[in-house]
């Protein structure tokens, strides 16, 4: 799951903070694959580590005025906010949930690379089913006709859900409709590649 | 946890396993909650169709072959189940004893409530007209009527006047899209224009029950969808309907989609539930 590209794909649309970034990929993608925000951090960090992505400077600027804010109670002697763990903590949360995010030089290269590669086969990673299915039918002792039975009702149940949450979206939800149309799809061809190999194993035995 | 709207499906409802009711309901409140598509909610409401422990076997001896065993089927307003099954499992036969074109060699066939083996040739051929409505993957319009007298003829056939019948049948064309074409000839219209009058003729009138075998069976992906769109709001607004097709994309408009095979009602995809979708996995990490 290309989440590092997916983060720096938004980011190229406008600068945003780790919130508006999960809510965007969610909304993107119809939360087929909701992220959460501890991913969102995790993958900002590692963009950070390796140059692809900055902070905003007004991002830096709202925490750095945290901080003076903090100092100024201390030096007053007001007593609530005197406690220097304290004044930490607040300092700390502040800068998180406020840091914006904008892509380098770096990044809007990598954003241009990921556009103009196609996805590779090995990029998709191993299909479970398939490999589930190619030990079951080489393994004595699996019932590999209610496997397959299994697996077809709950394909089956997988696409009316889909179905349904595709009815539900607007025209204007260009991005929502084409995840949705790609699961609609990829579930029926493994629906038929499941028939195609029930009447191959059927065509066997007669 | 943050989870997918569409989690990991649960355990499949494996029917093979579905209590088989041995005596025909005596009210609606009899339906036997482990039959296919019957839940508690719905259990005070008379189902429109309810088959109870139904087969359907041809010939004898070495001959014998059982179309259709022991099948359990509720459908109550507003449900909208389809049907799929290889070649030869029993399809065909399970819709045609749920509209009374077969009867069946055991078991009960109820449409609103009124068991059709009851009835006599005559009697079940009125219960037809009146509450059943069918949909063919040929169409079956007749072809020297236009759309707005195919869709009356049943109507007319069954005493209405012509002039009530041509009024129905103009209401029912437009609440499926199609009155525009009132007074095309059906060599005139295409697959799906035939199909949505099709389902206008199957729907005219007080019948709240369709079958439709394969209706997409002749069309392109674009006009299958539109008639599926069709049915399904058929179905929200009242009908039952029962779909025999072998596309799955098609299949999935319905509310669950029951599996045959070899005569017998296997697996069911069950009601929708929430918490199954709410029971996902999480994607990997960057």
């Amino acid at each position: 799951m290309a989440i590092k590209e997916a983060l720096l794909a938004l980011l190229q649309r406008s600068p945003a903070s780790a919130y508006q970034l999960k809510k965007e990929f969610d909304a993107t993608t119809s939360e087929t694959w909701p992220l959460n925000i501890g991913q969102v951090s995790t993958t900002l960090q590692r963009l950070q580590r390796d140059g692809l992505i900055e902070q905003c400077p007004d991002s830096e600027t709202v925490a750095a005025e945290t901080t003076v804010m903090t100092a100024t109670a201390d030096s007053q002697g007001t007593g609530h906010a005197t406690s220097p763990n304290h004044s930490a903590t607040v300092t700390r949360t502040k800068s998180q949930t406020t840091a914006v995010w904008q892509l380098t030089d770096i990044g809007r290269d990598a954003v241009s690379q990921w556009w103009s590669t196609p996805v590779t086969l090995e990029q998709r990673g191993r299909d479970e089913l398939v490999m589930k299915l190619a030990f079951a039918v080489t393994t004595p002792g699996v019932d590999v006709t209610a496997l397959i039975q299994r697996q077809r009702v709950a394909l089956q149940r997988l696409l009316h859900d889909v179905t349904r949450a595709r009815r539900a979206l607007p025209p204007s939800d260009i991005a929502g409709l084409l995840v949705l149309d790609h699961h609609i799809f990829a579930t029926e061809a493994e629906l038929r590649w499941l028939d195609t190999i029930d009447d191959r194993r059927l065509r066997a035995r007669i | 946890m943050t989870t997918s709207r569409f989690g990991q499906s649960g355990p499949s409802h494996n029917m093979s396993h579905a209590s088989i009711s041995p005596s025909p309901p005596q009210s609606t409140n009899t339906v036997n909650t482990d039959t296919a598509g019957t839940d508690t909610a719905s259990a005070t409401v008379q189902p429109i169709l309810a088959m109870h422990d139904v087969s359907r076997v041809h010939g004898e001896g070495a001959r014998r072959v059982n179309a259709l065993l022991h099948a359990n089927l509720v459908l109550h307003p507003g449900e909208f189940v389809a049907i799929m099954g290889p070649s030869g499992s029993g399809k065909s036969t399970l819709l045609n004893l749920a509209g009374g074109l077969d009867t069946p060699t055991s078991g009960h066939v109820l449409v609103e409530g009124r068991d059709l083996a009851a009835l006599n040739v005559a009697e079940r051929a009125a219960e037809r007209r009146r509450s059943i409505g069918y949909v063919f993957q040929d169409f079956n319009l007749l072809p020297g009527l236009t759309a707005r007298e195919n869709v009356q003829f049943p109507l007319e056939l069954d005493g209405w006047s012509a002039r009530k019948a041509a009024a129905s049948a103009v209401h029912a064309l437009d609440e499926v899209g199609v009155s525009e074409l009132a007074d095309r000839l059906p060599e005139d219209m295409s697959g799906g224009q035939a199909q949505r009058v099709a389902i206008a003729r199957a729907l005219v009138g007080k019948r709240r029950l369709l079958l439709a075998d394969e209706p997409t069976g002749a069309l392109d992906s674009n006009s299958g969808t539109t008639i599926l769109e069709v049915l399904r709001r058929r179905a929200d607004d009242g009908a039952a309907v029962l779909l025999v097709t072998h596309e799955p994309r098609f299949a999935a408009w319905a509310d669950r989609t029951v599996f045959l095979r070899d005569g017998r009602i296997i697996d069911d995809t069950g009601p929708s539930d929430v918490d199954m979708l709410l029971n996902g996995t999480e994607i990997g990490g960057a």
